[in-house]
């Protein structure tokens, strides 16, 4: 009884967790599933060769993993080179209709994302403007910005702008300054702002499905194939993706740590 | 830019924020390769007036001229200054030998190695040329910070506060430092500090700064022995400042102090006027027993009763009551610690001074003006 009551916290951390996890577990597990039917969810039997051909067995699914691919890399892009543009002018300069830019930012992420789906359907279609690649890129790029421009306002917010002064007096013209020091000390901000636009483009369906035309990204594919029976390759994608996330965060806290240990010693 | 070269001059410079005065209308003028502080509390607009010399402030109104060029409006990097920021502001991201590299970098100059170099050495800081800031203690940051802003040869260089984040003893060695390379280099530098005990140290000239405006401009020893005004008068040490009222003008100036007779230099009456602030520092009056007459050759002369006597080691400081002043009128006497003081507490006292130490400033002004100030800080 006093064990538990003493370690009362910690049970209860671990069966979050636990809880949090058990999706996670699920996708891993089916991923080494070789089902007899195709209707099945049930573990039957485990294999290799889901992980070893995953384009096989499932024909559309790899072209739509590159789709998703290729637009979660350019409106991870745009976003963040936008975005970044963005907190920095409305951190270091002054100008009319600040306080309004800053407060319609943050509309795209309180807004749902079924009213900004479709709301962007009737502008495209409204506009004649052909559905497909490029309107997924314009929407996926739209709704990442407001979160790249929040997470490196955040970073600029804790820069001591004395810094940048700092770098003027030092004969640093504006591009300089911003080249030299501003960046450099924003990397941190910005690669996360980064890392959160591919994570929100790649997973998104709800806004992409109103806007993609005949484009199938992977989300869509998912969605489709979910109501003939889930292929075990979608698994397989699933749990890779989880594994490079897993292996990004590892990489970053390993050199935190080594940076923290570098400055002790 | 090379061209520009020469004094230092703020001609009518003013610096408005909103409705707040920042800078009321100042003229300065720095002579080339001199050590000027600017000493005010916080708000008088001591910090408001380098960064416009920086580059970092657009004035309202006015000139900063450097020779004949007028810099004001030129941006911070083309300007031939250089500042030492508060909490020196070293970009953390580089390491030491890329601070103090920084501004020959960026103006294409050749050799960075050697000049790095020999700007590490002279601030002693070789051995830990490829270390972060942060991984240096708040002295050796200092010592970055001042090399990588000197090692440009600028015209002028702008400290702010320095020594502000070190502790006692650090700053005193920096001050002497700081003078040291003053000297060495030949620059013009431009102090900005609320300390007055630093910008006595290091300064050769001294503007005393209050509420936006110059209140007195002159050297430690001048500022200190003739304050032109009350505020100088309490922010600079301590003064005794009494009521008093001309009685007659020569070449010393009688003025009564409550039925006291007290004499003046008239070099050293500020005012017109016949109301007056009759002042005098502490350390400069001798305190004995009533009986003891051996200080009578000085001239001015009181008779009280001491109502606090307080050792505090290098000195005994007394608070003396004269009858007949005001309430708050009493009178702190410094005595150095030579042989013991025969005065104690609740004694009858004479005290005497020299009137070539007396001073006698405008009795409009507040006389408790920059008093609290100097103690706040």
């Amino acid at each position: 009884m006093t064990w538990i009551r003493k370690n009362i916290i910690m049970i209860v951390g671990l069966l979050v967790l636990f809880y949090m996890f058990i999706p996670v577990f699920v996708v891993i597990a089916l991923s080494f599933n070789e089902p007899k039917s195709r209707l099945t969810y049930t573990f039957d039997k485990f294999t290799f060769d889901n992980w070893l051909h995953p384009c096989s067995g499932a024909e559309a699914m790899c072209p739509s993993v590159m789709v998703s691919l290729k637009i979660g890399l350019l409106s991870t892009l745009g976003a963040t080179i936008l975005g970044t543009l963005m907190a920095y002018a409305l951190m270091r300069y002054r100008f009319r209709g600040k306080g309004v830019a800053n407060v319609l930012l943050f509309l795209p992420m309180a807004s749902p994302e079924v009213v900004m789906g479709s709301s962007l359907l009737t502008l495209f279609v409204s506009a004649s403007f052909p559905l497909g690649f490029w309107t997924i890129l314009i929407a996926h790029i739209m709704f990442c910005l407001s979160f790249v421009v929040v997470t490196v306002k955040a970073r600029l917010a804790g820069m001591d702008p004395r810094l940048e002064q700092a770098a003027m007096d030092l004969y640093a013209n504006e591009w300089q300054t911003f080249r030299r020091i501003t960046l450099p000390l924003l990397a941190p901000g910005i690669a996360s702002a980064a890392l959160l636009s591919f994570s929100l483009s790649f997973d998104d369906f709800i806004v992409t499905n109103f806007n993609s035309g005949s484009t199938v990204t992977f989300p869509m594919f998912v969605w489709g194939s979910a109501q003939r029976g889930i292929p075990p390759q979608v698994n397989v994608i699933g749990a890779a993706v989880f594994l490079i996330a897993l292996a990004i965060v590892v990489l970053g806290q390993i050199i935190g740590a080594r940076k923290r240990k570098a400055l002790a010693a | 830019m090379d061209q520009i070269a020469g004094d230092l001059r703020l001609v009518s410079l003013r610096k408005e924020f909103g409705d707040f005065v920042a800078v009321d209308d100042i003229d300065i003028l720095i002579p080339k390769g001199s050590f000027f502080a600017l000493l005010g509390p916080s708000g008088c607009g001591k910090t408001t007036t380098l960064r416009m010399v920086a580059g970092l402030e657009l004035p309202t109104a006015g000139q900063i001229l450097i020779g004949d060029h007028d810099i004001a409006s030129l941006k911070p990097y083309n300007r031939p200054v250089n500042t030492v920021f508060q909490s020196y502001a070293l970009f953390p991201h580089l390491d030491i030998y890329e601070n103090v590299a920084f501004g020959l970098r960026r103006r294409g100059v050749k050799d960075v190695a050697t000049q790095v170099e020999a700007m590490l050495s002279l601030v002693e800081l070789d051995a830990f040329a490829r270390r972060k800031p942060s991984q240096l203690s708040g002295g050796q940051q200092q010592r970055v910070a001042l090399a990588r802003a000197l090692i440009n040869r600028p015209e002028v260089l702008l400290l702010d506060e320095p020594l502000g984040a070190l502790d006692l003893k650090l700053r005193r060695q920096m001050q002497l430092e700081l003078k040291r390379i003053q000297t060495e280099v030949g620059i013009t530098f431009v102090h900005v500090t609320h300390d007055q005990e630093e910008a006595m140290t290091m300064a050769d000239t001294i503007a005393v700064m209050n509420q936006g405006k110059v209140e007195q401009l002159g050297s430690p020893m001048d500022l200190y022995e003739n304050p032109k005004t009350t505020f100088v008068a309490n922010f600079l040490g301590q003064s005794n400042l009494l009521t008093g009222e001309v009685m007659d003008r020569g070449d010393f100036v009688g003025v009564k102090v409550w039925g006291n007779h007290i004499k003046i230099p008239a070099s050293r009456v500020a005012t017109t006027n016949a109301k007056v602030w009759v002042g005098v520092r502490p350390e400069k009056i001798y305190i004995s027993a009533e009986s003891n007459h051996a200080h009578d050759h000085l001239g001015n002369q009181l008779i009280g009763t001491v109502l606090e006597r307080s050792y505090i080691g290098v000195s005994t400081q007394f608070i003396v009551e004269i009858p007949g002043f005001l309430h708050d009128e009493k009178i702190m006497v410094f005595e150095q610690n030579v042989d013991a003081s025969e005065v104690m507490a609740g004694d009858q006292v004479r005290i005497s001074w020299d009137p070539a130490h007396t001073f006698a400033l405008d009795a409009k002004q507040d006389a408790y003006a920059g008093d609290v100030l100097a103690e706040a800080e």
